[in-house]
């Protein structure tokens, strides 16, 4: 703890000193340099910490007859682990992608800062000193969204980051307040007992409106994909693979330890967002052409898979089925430390692509794997893993999810068994809708033909960042082909979060992953992985044994009328559009429409099509107007005169005697 | 001498599928042809095909990536390994604990992935007509595919091959309503994947219609005889994966002796001689759909295999 302690200490010195050097020409590389070292020492400490006892310390900070509550078990290493993996590589990435920045005294000093603030969390247990930490990794995070702050748009998405974060600190705020009841014990040790359990579901509704809102769940991840893309690529990295996950932690430090036992509705409420945060999140990220929006909104796909493995978990501890539950609580941990790894590999894969051509956007790309062969491969490894398949990372957390799914039928309460079986089919429509979304955002921005001159004169990027994503890409092999080690790694967390264990899987022969029994389903990664390896390796060697070797270059076929422009290749909005009439006539009531001129009219014809944004044209801004309406009739009260404003006094203060006098 | 023998059986298996998937292909063309009244080409010209193919030179478009040359072998590998794990003749394989059938369809869906991209590779517009179109169809068939996937695991209580292939050996499965439905979505997934009519026409290259033939446009040679046997061993483990769920008969546990290898062999082969004519008058009698009519045939599909799985949450005798 002492390590921790310590490495959040000189990350904030870090941060104070940033505003200092920030002019010298080598501050980027000294601060992301000792970023990546403390990172780098805070992960070994967290990564050998899960499965060690808890440890526990109280500072006389913060409120006089509370301090400031610590605690440290393995749920929290697990999480810190994760964050500072995700810390340490972000760094590394930076030491290069850094020199591109135009204003780096925007950027430097909030980035250690960032680092401390999403540690602080994870280790603080007092409800005043999360809050805190909360909000000033909330505030780190808003500062570098809006550092770029001349671009209208990114001032936007930080005024709606700002919005959101304080709304769900609100919700956090008034979920312990509830948890500490009435004598106000707001150190968590004291909270497990203090809170009356007939609120326990508004604590659920609150701590999954706060949480949730972070995360990025149906209907409050609007800000998602406007906040996460305007930052820096390597800060978005760390707001899209990490910060959400600070915010599961919460999620699961609040529900599955403070709130004591679960009642079973609770899964179905949790199945059902989490199932359409799923769904919607990938739908919207089909229809997206700007890379870095796309991957937020694939956050957003990924926060609902975790969501759908804490929502099981949740349904059946509240059954007491402790066994289903920790496979479930598992999978949703395993997909927590994939999807940051991952998450990260694409996000820095963009930022390459941002630094190399200056364009967002994939329908100005194309082409890329001729000038950039590393980082697509690179990416294409982050794709693959994130779309589920074999033998990479991703697929092994979804496989375990279904596996969980698969447990459901045993569950007693109707409501359960009709929405686990649901929230299945979300999770492999989102799974195969990743997987097509994923090929239409490797193809298009690294395939075909340049679509613009920036393209065509892209530059392989430096070595800092490539190393940093052949370390996320080996490490997405590696939690494929050999899973068991990290279940095994998680299991203490899942042992002191639902009391419960997925079987050792460690010494399992050529490391296969057995949840339950073999009979009943095994997967082994490192087998897959070999056989495909083996087997296109002999197919190789036998064609070149025996099939003709030669090869000639020659201009494409496409079916005898090969295009002289790289316009006519398919674009993103064009690769979506099977997908969009299928999906968005319901989902965005997306509806085409086609301008044709007159007869013997020689101008061009025109395609429109128009789609909404269900969520936020519901909600948001109808919410928007209000509160515009109201301030601007509330408005007249600014110019009052002074006895104006002495009779308002007088009249509050006769309304609330009136109060007391009626209540007693 | 137990480890000889099941490695022996699983490299049979895989022999097996690589050598009888042309025939297969070639045999369902000869009784498509039948059936429309023409003589067809005979059952062995997919071979004479494949030869032919790999005989010739590569002509690789000027701007194809290294993607590009990868994917027909990645494409081939993948299939191939899932084919290998379907049980043909033999329950138990060796190999078959490391990977179940959920594992199988994202084997496949690692397929169509590579190809998918090799599609958009050199930047055509027929390539981008038919990635986009496959994806399209693969974002709804495979997940009508887990869900029957999820319908067969809640009856056999396994996601396992072998162990759902032996289960419904056993008389107590009985004939139940959500195996009929499961039974229906899997052939709709079936025929979608393998890109038959009424979805896509394997044996057409018109221009506006096709899918699969649209994505692999510019591959020749070496590398197109390799997207070819990929298909059509996708086609045999298709074939394979109803025979041996839906038709469990003569398949060899791993206690066996070895003669009754001869006889689960001749019963396989008698289910492909069975399944073939079957697709084949199926293809003759239906009309090409257009591609838009394709999420409803395969809405059906993914509708069906989660009212087999919801039919299981609701009563396990159903």
């Amino acid at each position: 703890m002492a390590i921790s302690f310590s490495g959040i200490v000189a990350l904030l010195i870090l941060s104070l000193a940033a505003p200092a050097i920030a002019k010298w020409r080598i501050a980027s590389p000294t601060i992301y340099g000792a970023a990546l070292v403390i990172s780098a020492v805070l992960f070994v400490n967290a990564a050998l910490r899960v499965g060690s006892p808890a440890a526990d310390c109280v500072l006389p900070l913060g409120l006089p007859w509370l301090g400031a509550h610590f605690h440290f078990d393995s749920l929290a290493a697990f999480f810190l682990a994760v964050t500072n993996l995700g810390g340490a590589v972000a760094s590394l990435y930076a030491i290069g992608y850094g020199r591109h920045e135009s204003a780096p005294g925007r950027v430097l000093p909030f980035f250690p800062a960032f680092l401390a603030g999403m540690n602080l969390v994870v280790l603080t247990a007092d409800a005043f000193s999360f809050l805190l930490a909360w909000e000033f990794m909330s505030l780190s995070s808003w500062g570098l969204v809006v550092s770029h702050h001349r671009n209208s748009d990114n001032v936007r998405a930080g005024y709606i980051y700002l919005v959101m974060a304080s709304f769900g600190t609100l919700c956090l705020l008034l979920a312990f307040g509830l948890l500490a009841g009435s004598d106000g014990s707001y150190a968590f040790d004291a909270m497990h007992s203090a809170h009356d359990h007939t609120l326990a579901a508004l604590i659920l509704v609150l701590v999954l409106l706060g949480a949730g809102s972070k995360a990025g769940l149906v209907p409050l991840h609007v800000w998602l994909p406007l906040a996460h893309p305007a930052a820096p690529s390597h800060v978005s990295a760390l707001m899209s693979g990490i910060m959400t996950k600070i915010a599961v932690y919460a999620f699961i430090r609040v529900v599955f330890d403070l709130l004591g036992p679960p009642d079973w509705w609770w899964g179905v409420l949790l199945l059902g967002i989490a199932a359409a945060t799923t769904v919607l999140g990938v739908l919207q990220a089909l229809m997206e052409h700007d890379l870095k929006r796309l991957l937020a909104y694939h956050t957003v796909e990924n926060i609902g898979i975790i969501f759908i493995g804490l929502g099981l978990a949740l349904a059946f501890r509240a059954n007491g089925m402790v066994f289903a539950a920790a496979l479930a609580f598992t999978a949703a941990l395993l997909h927590v430390l994939n999807h940051s790894v991952f998450k990260s590999l694409l996000f820095f894969g963009s930022g390459a692509v941002l630094s190399a051509t200056g364009e967002r956007d994939m329908e100005r790309l194309g082409g890329l794997i001729h000038r950039m062969p590393q980082t697509a491969f690179l990416f294409l490894v982050g794709a693959a893993a994130i779309s589920a398949l074999p033998p990479l990372n991703g697929f092994v957390s979804e496989w375990l999810t279904f596996q969980a799914v698969l447990l459901s039928p045993a569950l007693p309460q109707w409501g359960l068994r009709l929405i686990a079986p649901t929230a299945g089919a979300a999770l492999a429509l989102a799974a195969a809708l990743a997987a097509a979304c994923f090929v239409k955002a490797f193809g298009v921005t690294f395939l075909g033909r340049p679509r613009t001159e920036r393209a065509n004169t892209a530059q392989e990027t430096d070595r800092f960042s490539r190393s940093a994503m052949i370390a996320l890409a080996a490490i997405c092999l590696l939690l494929g082909i050999l899973p068991g080690l990290a279940i095994d790694w998680i299991s203490p967390a899942t042992v002191e979060m639902v009391h419960g264990q997925m079987p050792v899987q460690r010494f399992l022969p050529w490391q296969t992953i057995i949840p339950i029994a073999q009979s009943r389903s095994s997967y082994n990664g490192l087998l897959v992985f070999l056989f495909i390896a083996a087997s296109a390796c002999l197919a190789a060697a036998a064609i070149h044994r025996f099939a003709s070797h030669r090869l000639r270059r020659a201009p494409a076929w496409d079916c005898g009328t090969p295009s002289t422009t790289p316009l006519t290749q398919y674009t993103a909005s064009s690769f979506a559009q099977p997908i969009r009439r299928v999906f968005g006539s319901v989902v965005f009531r997306a509806r085409e429409c086609v301008h044709m001129p007159a007869p013997g009219n020689t101008s061009a014809a025109r395609l429109e099509v128009e789609m909404h944004d269900i969520p936020w044209e519901a909600i948001y801004a109808p919410l928007a107007y209000g509160v515009s309406f109201l301030s601007e009739r509330l408005n007249a009260l600014q110019f009052l005169s002074i006895r104006q404003y002495l009779s308002f006094v007088f009249l509050a203060l006769v309304f609330l005697l009136l109060v007391i006098a009626i209540w007693s | 001498m137990e480890l000889m023998r099941d490695l022996a059986v699983q490299g049979v298996q895989m022999a097996l599928v690589l050598a009888l998937a042309p025939l297969l292909t070639g045999f369902v063309r000869k009784c498509r042809a039948h059936f429309q009244r023409r003589q067809g080409a005979s059952v062995v010209q997919p071979y004479r095909d494949l030869a032919r193919l790999l005989r010739k030179d590569v002509v690789l478009a000027e701007n194809a990536s290294w993607l590009f040359r990868a994917a027909p072998y990645l494409v081939f590998a993948s299939t191939w390994v899932a084919a290998a794990l379907v049980p043909t003749f033999a329950v138990g394989l060796m190999f078959s604990w490391s990977a179940d059938l959920i594992a199988i369809i994202a084997l496949l869906g690692s397929a169509r992935f590579f190809l998918a991209l090799a599609g958009l590779d050199v930047g055509t517009s027929f390539g981008g007509i038919g990635s986009s179109r496959e994806v399209m169809i693969a974002s709804l068939a495979e997940p009508a595919m887990i869900m029957t996937v999820f319908t067969l695991a809640l009856i056999a209580g396994s996601t396992q091959l072998s162990t759902i292939a032996e289960t419904m050996t056993f008389a107590h499965v009985g004939l139940r309503v959500s195996l009929g439905l499961a039974l229906v979505a899997l052939i709709l997934v079936a025929v979608a994947e393998n890109g038959r009519i009424p979805i896509d026409n394997p044996s057409t290259h018109l221009e506006l219609t096709m899918v699969h033939e649209a994505m692999v446009l510019e591959y020749s040679g070496r590398h197109l005889a390799m997207i070819e046997l990929a298909a059509q061993l996708k086609l045999l483990l298709y074939f394979s994966l109803t025979g041996c769920v839906f038709a469990p008969f003569g398949l060899v546990g791993p206690e066996s002796p070895p003669w009754v290898y001869g006889t689960a062999i001749a019963a396989y082969a008698s289910k492909l001689a069975i399944g073939a004519p079957l697709l084949a008058l199926f293809e003759t009698t239906t009309a090409k759909m257009r591609v838009f009519r394709v999420p409803g045939f395969l809405g059906a599909a993914l509708m069906l295999g989660f009212l087999g799985t919801l039919l299981l949450f609701v009563s396990r005798s159903l």
